[in-house]
């Protein structure tokens, strides 16, 4: 079986995240490090592939598409036990929407996977900044198979795959067959460290880097220019003015709680 | 004037909130057509409803052979809609689902996509809330029939009679769109509570309660709110995933809300920072959280909740 893990490399989300110049996420100038929800997907793939009646012939592929330190992310999911990894980075992707890049991962996805669509394609629920969550749709649209999303739990017997996921109104099983894109959430099961001799190990796996030219991908279909939406601007929303902080004692907490509802109408 | 086609959201025939949200800002874009994907006789309680919401006409997709399936039909019944009405924007609820129908029907009819709007002005400008809250965008698709996908609480349903003309509307779904399928479903207890995303008043609790959520319980059903509750409330188990506020959770932008042992990381701020009212309580008057609110209690919330409870009560009669 071939597991191919999408992961993207984001600004950390406690540090000071903002926008160029172009409306684009500021993505140099911030800390990065792997989604910490792709992390579990990272870990998913890798649970399929020790339940596994042969481990040996499931290969877990981690692939991403950014800029150079982007390929810190598929180095982190290498860590972690995937067996190899795919870097595609182009300057001319950058700025694509979700869209363009989708167009580009599923391109990826398919020479991560020689050339086929892989048996499972596995998704965090959403990235960490630009949180869309469309990406897992948009992939199964472009590879033409179904997606199975927002998975709390996922088992998988041959090429049948049933996930749990907790909807809003009721808790479902959904199945399906492969192949089809899958994505997990944070409640499927907490990611893995990677270990020293995981990091040692990780130094040796294959590691590819691509082009859009290696991939089949025109340029001038991806990239700001061409995207299909864009901004047109962004603001920083006002720093909240600090309110006003009372200090419970003998039940002034409550007091002030209730007032300060009824004064507002909440009452 | 064009056509903008509005996807009902619904359950059973009960149509959701946020729909009447979308027709209402579907006005502004064009003349609102309802997309109600079910069987005619369900399409039939509704469509009055959804005329006093604006509806100019409603198309009846019949989910007969659909029904149980993920998204995959109903983006192609979409497409096919699209294709043939040529209407000047698609919108749809920024629920998991409608996201996840957004995203194929963009792909399928070679359209922009722009998620989780929170405004959407003539001209089709949408605006969105971003990282965490700390920004707000404003966007435009240029390329397509835009298709938006809409938070819910992004306007007030306003009452426009629409005439309502209902038109079937016979799709044709492939083979390959139904393989995905609900094979169970076990439905969750009803709370009697206001939905988390729609409620105008939100009270959460977090690992400050141990696990005690009566008090917060209490408090919310006085004041006619819904429930929350942080990541660490739904990681130990007291509380079910879909309480959960935050990035990975729900994002919540209600008139008021209430954080009580809520220490008030980025992940669940992310998911309440654009509420209109903010109040906190919480024992350690370091906690994050104190620095978004309008009003924050130092202080013990089996304790404070309680009393305010009560009084609440009191002043009510």
């Amino acid at each position: 079986m071939r597991i191919v893990v999408c992961v993207k490399h984001v600004p950390d989300a406690t540090a000071d995240r903002h926008f160029e110049s172009d409306y684009t996420v500021d993505r140099v100038g911030v800390d990065g490090l792997l989604s910490e929800l792709d992390e579990y997907a990272v870990e998913q793939a890798l649970r399929l592939k020790e339940k596994a009646e042969s481990p040996e012939d499931v290969t877990v592929t981690a692939v991403t598409v950014g800029p150079e330190k982007a390929a810190d992310a598929v180095r982190k999911a290498l860590q972690m036990g995937a067996d190899a990894g795919v870097h595609v980075s182009d300057e001319a992707i950058a700025g694509s929407d979700a869209i363009a890049t989708s167009l580009v991962l599923a391109a990826a996805v398919r020479k991560a996977a020689g050339g086929g669509v892989p048996d499972l394609v596995m998704c965090g629920m959403a990235s960490t900044d630009g949180s869309m969550g469309v990406l897992p749709a948009m992939l199964a649209e472009r590879l033409g198979v179904p997606q199975v999303t927002l998975a709390s739990q996922v088992e998988t017997q041959g090429d049948q795959v049933r996930i749990k996921r907790d909807g809003d109104t009721a808790t479902e099983v959904i199945g399906a067959r492969m192949p089809l894109v899958l994505s997990v959430t944070d409640q499927s099961g907490e990611a893995r460290y990677p270990s020293f001799k995981g990091i040692m190990a990780a130094k040796k796996k294959p590691m590819q880097t691509y082009s859009l030219v290696d991939l089949d991908v025109s340029a001038d279909q991806v990239g700001l220019s061409v995207a299909w939406s864009v901004v047109e601007g962004t603001e920083a929303r006002p720093p909240r003015t600090a309110g006003e902080i009372v200090r419970d004692e003998d039940g002034s907490g409550a007091t002030a709680l209730t007032e300060f509802l009824a004064a507002k109408k909440f009452i | 004037m064009s056509e903008v086609l509005v996807l009902v959201d619904h359950a059973e025939g009960v149509v959701k909130k946020p729909t009447y949200e979308l027709l209402t800002l579907a006005r502004r874009l064009g003349e609102p057509s309802a997309v109600f994907i079910g069987t005619a006789d369900a399409a039939g309680a509704v469509k009055d409803n959804l005329a006093r919401y604006g509806a100019e006409k409603v198309y009846v997709v019949d989910d007969a052979d659909i029904k149980g399936f993920l998204v995959a039909p109903k983006a192609e019944a979409l497409a096919q809609l699209v294709e043939k009405t040529s209407p000047a924007a698609v919108l749809l609820t920024s629920s998991p689902e409608g996201k996840e129908v957004a995203a194929r029907l963009a792909i399928k009819t070679s359209s922009g996509l722009i998620t989780d709007a929170v405004d959407i002005a003539e001209g089709g400008i949408t605006t969105q809330s971003v990282f965490a809250g700390n920004y707000t965008v404003t966007a435009k698709v240029t390329q397509g029939t835009p298709v938006i996908t809409v938070k819910p609480n992004a306007a007030t349903p306003q009452e426009h009679t629409g005439a309502g003309v209902v038109e079937e509307f016979a799709a044709t779904i492939s083979e390959a769109a139904r393989t995905a399928q609900i094979v169970a479903s076990q439905p969750r207890e009803k709370s009697g509570r206001p939905e988390l995303t729609e409620a105008a008043i939100v009270v959460s609790g977090g690992r400050g309660t141990g696990g005690e959520f009566a008090p917060i319980e209490a408090l919310a059903d006085a004041l006619g709110a819904a429930v929350g509750a942080s990541r660490a409330a739904v990681d130990s188990g007291w509380v079910p995933h879909s309480y959960q506020v935050g990035q990975t959770g729900k994002t919540v932008s209600p008139q008021l809300y209430v954080a009580a042992g809520i220490s008030g990381a980025i992940q669940h701020r992310a998911g309440m920072q654009t509420s209109k009212t903010i109040v906190a309580i919480n024992k350690d008057d370091e906690a994050p959280i104190f620095e978004l609110v309008d009003l924050g209690v130092v202080g013990d919330l089996h304790t404070v909740l309680p009393a305010a409870t009560e009084a609440i009560h009191h002043r009510k009669g």
